[in-house]
């Protein structure tokens, strides 16, 4: 038996064993429910709006703009809360003290953050085609593009999230250096309105991060093909796509380990119960 | 003195490698030296105490030891392998019982002793079959009411046996366990000194386990080591320790509002000399014979009084 497939196995039933519990747990589920309701009313009262320059409705154009923006949101807030509150609570010193603990603890991770974008945009969609028309204008095709582009934006945004986790002092900086940042570029990516209406430094921030190209990339999967109008240089830039994408996954992939290999050295049984003494500060 | 320190190998009694064996360890944060030169080992199949008031540094050895912290200086075995670079084969020989708080609060405490237990699955031997099953570490602890349940409903007590039952889920050689039973019941107590004998005379584990408290280290250790002032002060069984403070006699008294506390082999000598310096100055007096525990209180309010030096120099006194 090889020890780190075998911790990889645990790994994998451990993510699995955790999205379960994820999605029975009344706080999750909360959770989901916020998320739906606030998307979806945002939606139905701009139901009528047509988009400039097209014959499509506000809900057509927003719907995939607002999907690829919640996986680059949920898929880097998830692991980042997620890691930095376990390294608190001793979830990560449990994984350190088992042989080949953190090998099982981050595979985990990898699949539990994975799963949990199925619901979160399940929430959104279902809903959303039950309530709008004419969302999916690309059938079976689009939805092979909604499939890659998810699977891409992932591997490119999840790493984000570990490293963010890894780095932060407490979970309470995880809002100040994760959630902020996120809201600006969701502001300034294209999710909203079109970001050719941001001066100019502003379009070339918003195309260094992954958000604006999961927004690009879903658009292209679920918008008539005369919808490339409304995009930078009337094209829908797949190849960019992947390109920035793909890199942003490659130097996830590179930094992630080192950066998950720093947290746990450091990680100790002191380590967490100062975590605890600040946490009951904190609450008083 | 019963003291294995001394000796040039890391051998312990009857010529069998120690599984612990630690010299010279120092440990310094920024300006202050927490340990100043720690010496001791442990043979196989001890229980040992490392008993000390708080912020005696026992948390930090016991860190070294579990290979979760990097010493400053000294040299440390731990069963024959330095624990700065104990791998992931050594990691499964240990079994360390963490104080947690709320981590893995969905969960029950049988599908993670059966998650956790799974790791050491590969380090099974002839000799010691590896993990224990969830049901028996369970019972071993006493939680087989409240197997099914969160984690999160379980009260502190409860949840510090699941503590408890994941540190031995994959049978250990050597086992650590810090402050294992701050919040406990007097009740939980004695159940938990009972699974230590248990572990220690069935399964052949080493235990090393740190405790401010006297009487639990009393109750529980084939032999305590008494750490203060950042080394080592005192090193032999419960009878050892008693009868090298015995015989002493503890002398009280107060002059100009201040307390003192002073051990003499001969309190009359002390005494007299002590009203021939101070005369009436002297006020409060008391002498009687230093038991262990007076001797070990008297050193923890030196500690507390942030005076670790004297604190550390009580059993030097007492111990000759």
């Amino acid at each position: 038996m090889n020890p780190t497939r075998h911790a990889v196995r645990l790994g994998l039933a451990r993510g699995w064993t955790e999205f379960k519990q994820s999605l029975q747990s009344p706080q999750d589920q909360g959770f989901y429910l916020f998320w739906a309701v606030a998307v979806l009313t945002y939606l139905l009262i701009n139901r009528n709006n047509e988009v400039e320059g097209t014959t499509l409705l506000l809900p057509s154009v927003a719907m995939p703009s607002i999907i690829g923006g919640l996986v680059a949101f949920s898929v880097v807030m998830g692991p980042a809360f997620s890691l930095a509150s376990e390294r608190e609570d001793g979830t990560l010193l449990r994984a350190k003290a088992v042989p080949r603990g953190l090998v099982g603890y981050v595979t985990g991770q990898v699949v539990y953050q994975s799963l949990n974008l199925l619901p979160s945009v399940a929430v959104i969609l279902v809903p959303g085609f039950l309530l709008f028309d004419e969302l999916m204008h690309r059938g079976v095709a689009g939805w092979l593009t909604v499939s890659w582009v998810l699977a891409l934006g992932l591997v490119a945004t999840l790493p984000i999230g570990m490293i963010l986790g890894s780095l932060v002092k407490s979970t309470q900086m995880v809002a100040t250096w994760g959630m902020l940042p996120i809201m600006v570029l969701a502001g300034i990516s294209g999710i909203f309105y079109p970001v050719q209406q941001l001066w100019g430094w502003v379009q070339v921030v918003a195309q260094v991060f992954p958000m604006y190209w999961l927004g690009l990339g879903m658009r292209s999967a679920f918008l008539p093909p005369s919808a490339v109008a409304l995009e930078i240089g009337g094209s829908w830039r797949t190849l960019e796509t992947v390109g920035v994408l793909g890199a942003w996954a490659l130097v996830g992939l590179l930094v992630t380990p080192v950066v998950l290999r720093r947290m746990a050295r450091r990680q100790s049984g002191s380590q967490v119960e100062a975590a605890r003494q600040a946490a009951l500060q904190w609450v008083r | 003195m019963w003291s294995q320190s001394q000796q040039d190998e890391p051998w312990a009694n009857g010529g069998e490698p120690a599984v612990v064996d630690v010299r010279g360890l120092r440990m310094r944060y920024g300006s202050k030296d927490v340990l100043t030169g720690v010496d001791f080992s442990v043979a196989r199949g001890e229980v040992v105490c490392l008993l000390g008031p708080n912020g005696a540094g026992k948390t930090t050895t016991i860190e070294i030891l579990e290979g979760f912290r990097m010493r400053s200086a000294g040299q440390v075995r731990v069963l024959g392998v330095d624990p700065a670079r104990g791998g992931e084969d050594w990691r499964a020989r240990t079994g360390v019982v963490l104080q947690s708080w709320r981590d893995h609060a969905r969960w029950t405490s049988r599908r993670l002793l059966a998650h956790l237990g799974g790791y050491y699955t590969p380090y099974s031997t002839p000799h010691r079959a590896r993990p224990y099953g969830a049901d028996e570490v369970i019972a071993m602890v006493g939680l087989e009411e409240l197997a099914d349940q969160k984690i999160a409903t379980l009260s502190g007590g409860q949840r510090r046996r699941l503590d408890v039952a994941i540190g031995i889920v994959g049978r250990p050689e050597l086992l650590f366990l810090d402050e294992p039973t701050a919040g406990f019941d007097p009740h939980a107590r004695r159940e938990f000194h009972d699974l230590v004998h248990r572990l220690s005379d069935l399964e052949d584990t080493t235990i090393l386990l740190t405790t401010h408290d006297l009487t639990e280290a009393e109750q529980l250790a084939d032999r305590i080591l008494i750490l203060a002032g950042g080394r080592i002060v005192a090193d032999g069984t419960a009878d050892q320790l008693a009868r090298q403070v015995a015989g002493e006699a503890q002398v009280r008294w107060s002059r100009g509002g201040e307390d003192f506390v002073h051990a003499t082999p001969d309190a009359s000598a002390f005494v007299r000399q002590l009203f021939a310096q101070y005369g009436d100055e002297v006020a409060d007096l008391e002498v009687r014979r230093a038991s262990l525990e007076d001797t070990y209180i008297t050193m923890v309010q030196q500690h507390e009084s942030g005076d670790a030096d004297r604190a550390a120099t009580t059993f030097k006194e007492v111990a000759r």
